[in-house]
């Protein structure tokens, strides 16, 4: 038994076999599969022949694979070392220059239909796409000569989902997320600026435990992460329900850690899982909302990076607030000055004209009176 | 019997114009209410659902309107023939009363597109108050346009058709006075689904023979009124024998309504309600104050032969039918607390251009067709 | 008067035909009508309510009906009352200082829609069948085809539940259904579903009228289990029973409703109003059809009429 520990171990890089399992099971229960998942996830990321990934960065900041470098669950180290096997990062290769091109053609050779291939960064169409070249290769040319050979292709960030910064207003490179370009094959994105680094990870074990993509939205975004609403799952939420929120950047409401709605927070437009996984890994509280900040919608298309920062929210679900009308309301349209008045008015032009008329058939009855003859002939 | 004659005259004339302006600023906000909702142009609310456009124009209008059933079921019915010179312009007031009451109702009604509706045999309704006025009121309006027919066909000298029509008229005449005998008892019986929302100064079991006692009431003093102002108005004789003696019934059938009102409200131990001094008390000592003047005045028989005291007692009769309806289907409506009424500019702006076309169409109809007596006749 | 004595007597005797037709001879109501044996409704407990106003958010999205602004934010759905917009209501009764929950002298909620009478005033005041009693379930819904937005239905209502879309160009009348489109799914009214204490409880109105019965049997401080959400649900809420008001509210009401309430307020302070145990649509139709008789009151007073205008038009000739 202890022999069989001690590969184990071995075979996972150090750590213990319980804490991998543990692993495991959280890593299950992040992607809403069942707790059996666990054991499964266990025998496909111990696997021997480690899954060859190649990552290729286009416009982008390097934030996304910054944001990947922090996880901790598993560490970066045990990623690469143990659980994939990353045939091609511009960031994390350590060959450089030709030696690592000749390295990913020969990877994309020998694992036909059989890598992951994941992308950061927005592709320029514009002009050719000589705005971004690698090798002496454009951006397009790269992604158009990988793609078809991948067995799944991941956009990791809002940039290679669906433009993110390079395709802001003006977009001066016709920057395009790889989700236009890449014809044939389903694209998960995984939209964020830069993106939950632990989305990217529950999309490639869930795709190397059941050989098949998670439950994608209509936007290619895993729904175990992006089907609800940040607003939904708010740690302020109560706050905007009772109607407390932050006017300003400091003020007391602020302070007291009110709803940033009015801040314009984009939570209530924003489908994303920050609410409820927070970010990177780094204690408590850590996310804009959070920290104090609104979300400005970094992953949601139209909204992050093209709405300002500080106009309000359109909501996606409407819910009350905890005040409650009386039982007998003051409702429809009393007196208005306008309507009164027309109504005086009628009123007043009636009984003028009827006394009017009454005094002159009074001044009618006196004169057929004093003329003392039939009245008929009289009026003539 | 004598004849009718047109009265000839300019059209175009003063009180044409001003009677045009209005009618034309409500049809303007008519067209304003088909495009954005009876919202945009009057107060009505899911508290109070009708307002002035159902309690003026047509619960108080049809009642005006009621001069042709009741001179009909003088002349016809009882047989007075001498009222005949009075019946040709009451039922001209009475048909553009009713056609209007008709128009007020297809703007009023939200889904006026389905408005066939109620003529389709698998949507009827039976035990519906609203299906039964709904469909006489429409029957009722053709028939007066028929009843009316004479004057265009004699107007333009058709002979052979006017031949054949009085042949068969008395059956209009009959089915004319049937159908506001049911139509407006059952416009009392309308409000009386809405239970205790309605005062119980007006909430009872008797209303449809009290509306219906005080639309009869009514048409005898339109036709009254009527003629007063058309003698005014045209310069021409007054009727004054006539209006006497025809207005000798008016008190009685006063004194008929309050007996079965009084009677009704002792009987159902509500007079403490007259004494409340809230504004529905106060409106119905006004009501009934409204009833009991002409009472009194109309059955002095030396009150009857003057011309102006014809004339108030007709105005005042007209008032009190008037503020019975407006009581009964608005003052003494409340739906609870919290709801308010009162019509908005454009509501009353809509009505008024509705009784101006409705004078208006009558000035030139006398003027142009044969429906005034014939005064060398008279 | 040159009457003839013959013709005052005719008319004496027609004039009686007009009144006899008219005065409501036997001012009898139209026989009650019965509860279906499987009609379908819910028990409002105030007692329970804890003003969550899950029930309002779920209506709105079950039924697809848009939010309310009544504060200029715009933020939230809070309409002040029932409208074209809301058919589901949540209100609140304060008084006092408004501390104790379902207290007099306290506060409590009330929620308000629909109420499905037994005898509907608005089914017996529509003029083109628009509005309906299934004769299974019971449950009183609304035919835009059929329609005419004459607002009938709202006049009669006692409880102004019908409303209109007074700002629509082509307005159509609004209240609940009892979400008897998510029935014929297997499901049941959506405020029953998403109550989260058991405070709306869906159930055969039958079986709801004995359980609302027997929590007025039970002494305030015994523990209770509430069934949550439908009357048959596994899901029970043990909890100590309140004190509630001694009435069932609904059982007799205007003829009797398919909803049910108990609450710890009598129920005028919830905005509900007192009616008789005979509905108003009883009373009218049987009123409507003493005077007209099936019609043949009309047919022999047209009758009558058509023979005196008869005559006496031909006199003339």
């Amino acid at each position: 038994m202890k022999e069989h520990e001690a590969e184990v171990r071995k075979k996972l890089g150090g750590i213990s076999r319980r804490d991998f399992l543990r692993y495991c099971t959280v890593m299950a229960a992040g992607m809403g599969l069942p707790l059996g998942m666990g054991a499964k996830i266990a025998e496909a990321i111990t696997n021997p022949k480690r899954p060859p990934v190649i990552w290729l960065s286009f416009q982008e900041c390097t934030g996304c694979v910054e944001s990947l470098l922090r996880s901790t669950h598993p560490t970066l180290e045990h990623l690469l070392l143990d659980l994939i096997s990353l045939d091609y990062s511009e960031t994390l290769s350590v060959a450089a220059g030709h030696q690592v091109e000749a390295a990913k053609q020969k990877s994309i050779q020998e694992n036909k239909g059989k890598f992951i291939l994941v992308v950061d960064g927005s592709v320029p169409t514009k002009e050719g796409g000589i705005y971004c070249k690698i090798g002496g290769k454009t951006a397009l040319e790269i992604l158009n000569e990988t793609y078809p050979h991948a067995a799944a292709v991941i956009a990791m960030g809002s940039c290679s989902s669906w433009g993110g910064i390079p395709a802001a207003g003006p977009n001066p490179t016709g920057a395009k997320g790889i989700t236009e370009l890449v014809k044939g094959k389903p694209v998960v994105t995984i939209p964020g600026c830069p993106p939950n680094p632990y989305n990217l990870l529950s999309t490639v074990i869930h795709f190397l435990t059941l050989k098949k993509l998670p439950e994608l939205d209509e936007k290619g975004r895993p729904t175990f992460a992006y089907s609800r609403v940040i607003h939904e799952n708010c740690e302020r939420r109560p706050h905007f329900d009772a109607g407390r929120f932050a006017i300003q950047y400091g003020d007391e409401n602020h302070r007291k850690g009110y709803c940033l709605y009015k801040l314009g927070c984009k939570g209530p437009e924003t489908f994303n899982n920050c609410s409820t996984l927070q970010f990177g890994d780094t204690g408590a509280g850590t996310w804009p909302v959070g920290a104090g900040h609104p979300c400005f919608g970094c992953s949601e298309k139209g909204v992050g990076f093209s709405t300002p920062l500080h106009t309000l929210a359109r909501l996606h679900t409407v819910t009350p607030p905890s005040t409650y009308p009386r039982i007998h309301e003051e409702k429809g349209g009393g007196a208005t000055v306008l309507g009164a008045a027309v109504v005086a008015g009628v009123a007043g032009a009636a009984i003028g004209a009827g006394a009017t008329l009454a005094k002159r058939l009074g001044e009618h009855e006196r004169d057929a009176e004093k003329k003392e003859e039939h009245p008929r002939k009289k009026e003539k | 019997m004598g004849g009718f004659k047109p009265l000839g005259g300019k059209i175009i004339t003063k009180p044409f114009l001003v009677l045009a302006a209005f009618a034309l600023f409500a049809g303007i906000l008519i067209i304003k209410r088909f495009i954005f909702g009876i919202g945009a142009v009057s107060n009505m609310s899911d508290g109070y659902p009708w307002g002035i456009w159902i309690a003026y124009d047509v619960v108080v209008g049809t009642a005006f309107a009621c001069g042709g059933y009741a001179m009909a079921l003088l002349i016809y019915v009882f047989n007075k023939k001498t009222y005949y010179p009075l019946i040709r312009a009451a039922i001209l007031a009475s048909m553009f009363g009713y056609t209007l009451a008709g128009v007020s109702i297809f703007f009023d009604v939200g889904r006026y597109w389905q408005a066939y509706n109620l003529i389709l045999p698998w949507y009827a309704q039976l035990n519906s108050v609203m299906f039964e006025v709904a469909l006489c009121v429409t029957t009722y309006i053709m028939v007066l346009w028929i009843e009316f027919t004479p004057a265009f066909l004699e107007r333009w000298n058709k002979e052979k058709v006017l031949k054949v029509l009085k042949k068969v008229l008395f059956a209009f005449i009959a089915i004319g006075v049937l159908l506001p005998t049911m139509h407006q008892s059952s416009l009392g019986l309308l409000i009386y689904i809405a239970g205790q929302k309605v005062s119980p100064l007006w909430q009872t079991d008797f209303i449809p023979l009290l509306f219906l006692i005080s639309s009869i009431t009514m048409g005898y003093a339109i036709v009254v009124f009527e003629s007063i102002i058309s003698s005014l108005g045209f310069r021409r004789p007054m009727e004054t024998p006539l209006l006497s003696k025809l207005s000798a019934i008016i008190p009685k059938l006063i004194l008929l309504y309050l007996v079965f009102r009084f009677g009704d409200l002792l009987w159902r131990g509500q007079l403490g309600a007259i004494l409340r001094l809230d504004i529905k008390s106060f409106m119905f000592i006004i009501e009934n104050i409204l009833y009991i003047a002409p009472m009194v005045i109309l059955f002095r028989p030396v009150n009857r032969e003057r011309p102006r005291m014809l004339f108030i007692g007709a105005v005042l009769m007209l008032l009190a039918g008037a503020v019975y309806r407006f009581n009964a289907f608005l003052i003494g409506f409340d739906p609870g607390p919290g709801w308010h009424y009162f019509p908005s500019f454009s509501e009353t702006m809509i009505t008024l251009g509705i009784i101006a076309l409705e004078v208006l169409l009558y000035l030139v109809v006398v003027k142009t067709l044969p429906v005034l007596p014939d005064v060398k006749h008279a | 008067m040159d009457m003839k004595r013959r013709d005052f007597l005719k008319g004496v005797a027609y004039g009686g035909l007009l009144l006899a037709a008219d005065v409501p001879s036997a001012l009898a109501a139209r026989a009650p009508k019965a509860l279906p044996p499987e009609a379908v409704g819910f028990l409002y407990d105030a007692t329970l309510c804890i003003g969550c106003k899950a029930c309002v958010a779920a209506c709105k999205q079950y039924n697809n009906m848009p939010p309310e602004h009544s504060t200029t934010d715009n933020i939230y759905d809070n309409p002040l009352d029932l409208s074209g917009k809301t058919l589901n209501i949540i209100k609140l009764y304060t008084h006092g200082a408004g501390v104790e929950k379902d207290k007099e002298n306290g506060f409590s909620y009330v929620k308000r829609q629909c109420m499905h009478c037994i005898d509907p005033s608005c089914v017996s005041a529509c003029p083109v069948s628009a509005l309906t009693k299934d004769p299974k379930t019971g449950i009183v819904s609304y035919n835009k085809d059929a329609c005419i937005g004459c607002r009938y239905c709202q006049v009669a209502c006692p409880y102004n539940i019908p409303k209109f879309e007074w700002d629509e160009p082509f307005p159509q009348i609004r209240k609940c259904q009892l979400c008897s489109h998510r029935l014929k799914e297997g499901k049941y009214a959506a405020c029953c579903e998403f109550c989260p204490t058991g405070a709306s409880l869906y159930g055969k109105v039958t079986d709801l009228q004995a359980e609302a019965r027997r929590r007025l049997t039970l002494r305030p401080g015994d523990e209770y289990e509430f069934p949550v959400a439908h009357i048959n649900s596994d899901q029970k809420s043990l909890r100590a029973v309140e004190q509630y008001y001694p009435y069932l509210y609904g059982e007799k009401d205007g003829g009797g409703t398919q909803i049910l309430m108990l609450a710890g307020v009598p129920f005028d302070k919830l905005g509900m109003p007192k009616l008789s145990e005979v509905s108003d649509a009883a009373r009218s139709e049987g009123l409507q059809h003493t005077i007209y008789k099936g019609m043949i009151a009309p047919v022999a007073l047209l009758g009558g009429l058509l023979y005196a205008v008869y005559r006496n038009t031909k006199k003339d000739e």
